[in-house]
């Protein structure tokens, strides 16, 4: 094992595969020099050249649109969108393009493309810190990561370059700089589609996914801490296809539950996750499914603002407090 | 070409007929009138060069050379369809044909052509792209994308704009601040040329240069076609818009004709061979309906394949079904 940041393992993942397969190709807004927004794809044009790592004009449809064409025509492009609130512009590409192409032309042929983007805030405002992953995840035809760890992000990265399917891999900007084991050996993958059970429990599952998953674990400590509430944490890691069999398992012997997410209330993506385990899990359930999420207001920039809004640890505690 | 023209012609009637009946469904947009574009253009390049075009789309199609019967059972929403009824008539694709789609969001698939330019040089293979679309595609920020990218990195994209001076009921003045599409493209510093699209020659012709340009790695060409469509924008258009008189006038220049009396005129064929070639066709294409009549509606069941090539389930994760292959990718 080797310890990495998680910007770290997602540049890893892209060196891996960019070694060992021509066809992938990175693209995106100020990813060469300037290194990307978040400092991912530094030194990648030094080792691979301006042709596998193309610096794009700001025009993130076109940007998505040429990547699917690339795909089309038998390379395997990983396309960098600065933020997810730029990736609306290109929604249409991602939608009607990317997610259509296979199913609609009878299977004749795929777009193996993957879409990097990043969920996050910090005093961005309004127009720069939401949070999309639910409208994305509601399309048939696209695939959805969004992983917690560095592990995970290496990993699940290298398995979405390699899909035939569109990949939409969120990563979210608070986790670049924290740190985790990876593996030390190369290619190795985190299969789509498969949620982890990150900390076993009896009393409540909190089920999370990226930044949320890391606000579930700490909640956890504190709840068993201060309560002596044992709680199942799992990790959703990909949420389509998502993993329901190991939400349900879990929910079968805690029968508690609580959706930690940082998405808006109204449609966010708790909401469908939270009806879908109803379904299944009713019979199980000792208390109403809780849910974690942004209230319905757009974030603002002033810190004390941004601060009473922001999901944390505190209010899944205070969920699972309500529950007993 | 008068062939495919002919073609172009009898397949839209019998469509338009079929729509009538309810045999086919949903939007049906005609290409009577235009069929000198795609039957000059896509003549002018060779079987593998790449095509690309918009939700109007059955001339590409044919003129690529796609299964007649499988285009119209497609039309008609059967399982022996191009595209085993999932795309209609605006989502046609034979990727056998290189032929990559109709394309029915207004201008998206000017990047993506831009896009498969750049694995073809990506692989320094002699290929060129054609990507059709029409003035109306012009006004979209997509389409400046497109052609920004193209230009920016020097790709074998051919870009031909049918403009038939109507972006659905919006006349070019209406939608436009010049007249002249291919003016767009000189901010691109993009070469560009203005072809009579009612004559099939001059479309030859001027994509024949504009793809001799891409594959000799000058970089991206624009064309513009100037071109009419004799119907309606699509069968539920009561053409409010532009006056019967008008109509009349572009009608006097059917590219058919003309190019059959061209024929003639230069002692290349005679008015009999001409009159047996729109019997045989007129047979093919009776026999197409007949065919997509006949064929079988996709099975219920099915309803769910191909939304993925690598489909993941779950719920049943020791399976790993693999679906069709992917030719984009085998092609590498």
């Amino acid at each position: 094992m080797a310890e990495l940041t998680y910007r770290e393992a997602v540049r890893s993942a892209m060196r891996e595969e960019m070694r060992s397969d021509p066809r992938v190709i990175l693209m995106g807004e100020s990813i060469t020099g300037y290194g990307g927004s978040y400092a991912v794809t530094k030194g990648l044009v030094e080792e691979f050249g301006p042709k596998r790592v193309m610096e794009t004009p700001i025009a993130e449809a076109g940007i998505v649109g040429f990547a699917v064409g690339a795909a089309m025509g038998g390379l395997r492009p990983v396309a960098e969108l600065m933020t997810v609130n730029f990736a609306l512009l290109a929604l249409d590409q991602i939608v009607n393009s990317a997610a259509k192409f296979h199913y609609m032309f009878g299977g004749q042929w795929s777009v193996p493309l993957v879409v990097r983007t990043v969920s996050g805030f910090g005093q961005l405002g309004p127009t720069h810190s939401q949070t999309f992953e639910g409208w994305f995840a509601s399309v048939p035809g696209l695939k959805v990561v969004m992983p917690a760890t560095p592990a995970d992000a290496k990993g699940l990265l290298l398995a979405a370059i390699r899909d035939p399917d569109p990949v939409i891999f969120i990563e979210h900007s608070l986790l670049y700089s924290t740190k985790g084991e990876v593996p030390e050996q190369e290619g190795l993958e985190v299969p789509i589609g498969r949620a982890a059970v990150v900390r076993e429990g009896t009393d409540v599952t909190l089920v999370g996914y990226s930044r949320m998953l890391l606000q579930a674990l700490h909640a956890a400590e504190v709840l068993e801490r201060e309560d002596g509430v044992s709680c199942e944490v799992i990790d959703l890691r990909t949420l389509r296809p998502l993993d329901y069999p190991t939400v349900v398992e879990s929910v079968g012997h805690t029968h508690r539950v609580v959706l930690c997410g940082e998405d808006w209330r109204t449609g966010g993506f708790g909401g469908n996750l939270l009806s879908e385990i109803q379904d299944r899990s009713f019979d199980d359930l000792d208390a109403p499914i809780a849910r974690v999420a942004m209230r319905d207001i757009p974030l603002p920039y002033s810190r004390k603002l941004e601060q009473q809004l922001i999901p944390a640890s505190q209010q899944i505690v205070d969920a699972v407090r309500r529950m007993s | 070409m008068y062939r495919k023209m002919v073609q172009i012609r009898h397949f839209e009637d019998h469509a338009a007929e079929a729509y009538a009946q309810a045999k086919v469904g949903g939007f049906l947009h005609l290409y009577i009138g235009e069929e000198a574009v795609a039957v000059g253009a896509i003549a002018a390049v060779r079987e593998d060069d790449h095509v690309l075009g918009h939700y109007r789309d059955h001339g590409y199609a044919l003129a690529r050379g796609c299964d007649v019967k499988a285009c119209m059972a497609e039309l008609f929403g059967r399982e022996t369809g191009l595209c085993h009824g999932r795309g209609g008539s605006m989502h046609l694709a034979d990727a056998t044909k290189h032929f990559w789609g109709g394309h029915a969001i207004v201008g998206s698939h000017i990047p993506i052509g831009a896009g498969m330019a750049y694995a073809m040089q990506y692989r320094e293979e002699p290929l060129v792209v054609l990507d059709f679309f029409g003035d109306g595609a012009t006004g979209n920020g997509i389409f400046h994308e497109g052609l920004n990218m193209a230009a920016l990195w020097n790709l074998p994209v051919v870009f031909i704009c049918e403009n038939n001076l109507y972006g659905m009921g919006a006349t070019l003045a209406e939608e436009s601040p010049v007249s002249d599409m291919m003016i767009k493209a000189e901010g691109y510093t993009m070469p560009a040329v203005q072809c009579d699209g009612m004559d099939v020659l001059s479309v030859y012709g001027a994509v024949q240069q504009a793809a001799e340009h891409c594959r000799s790695g000058k970089g991206p060409f624009f064309v513009e076609a100037m071109t009419y469509r004799f119907r309606g924008h699509s069968m539920a258009d009561p053409e409010l818009y532009r006056d019967k008189e008008e109509v009349r006038r572009w009608r006097e220049l059917d590219p058919i004709p003309r190019f059959g009396d061209f024929l003639v005129q230069h002692r290349i064929t005679s008015p009999q061979e001409l009159a047996e070639v729109n019997e045989e066709v007129e047979a093919e294409m009776l026999e197409a309906v007949r065919f997509a009549d006949d064929s079988p509606w996709p099975d219920p069941d099915s309803v769910d394949r191909w939304i993925y090539a690598k489909p993941i389930n779950p719920e049943a994760p020791e399976e790993a079904p693999s679906m069709a292959g992917n030719p984009a990718g085998a092609a590498t």
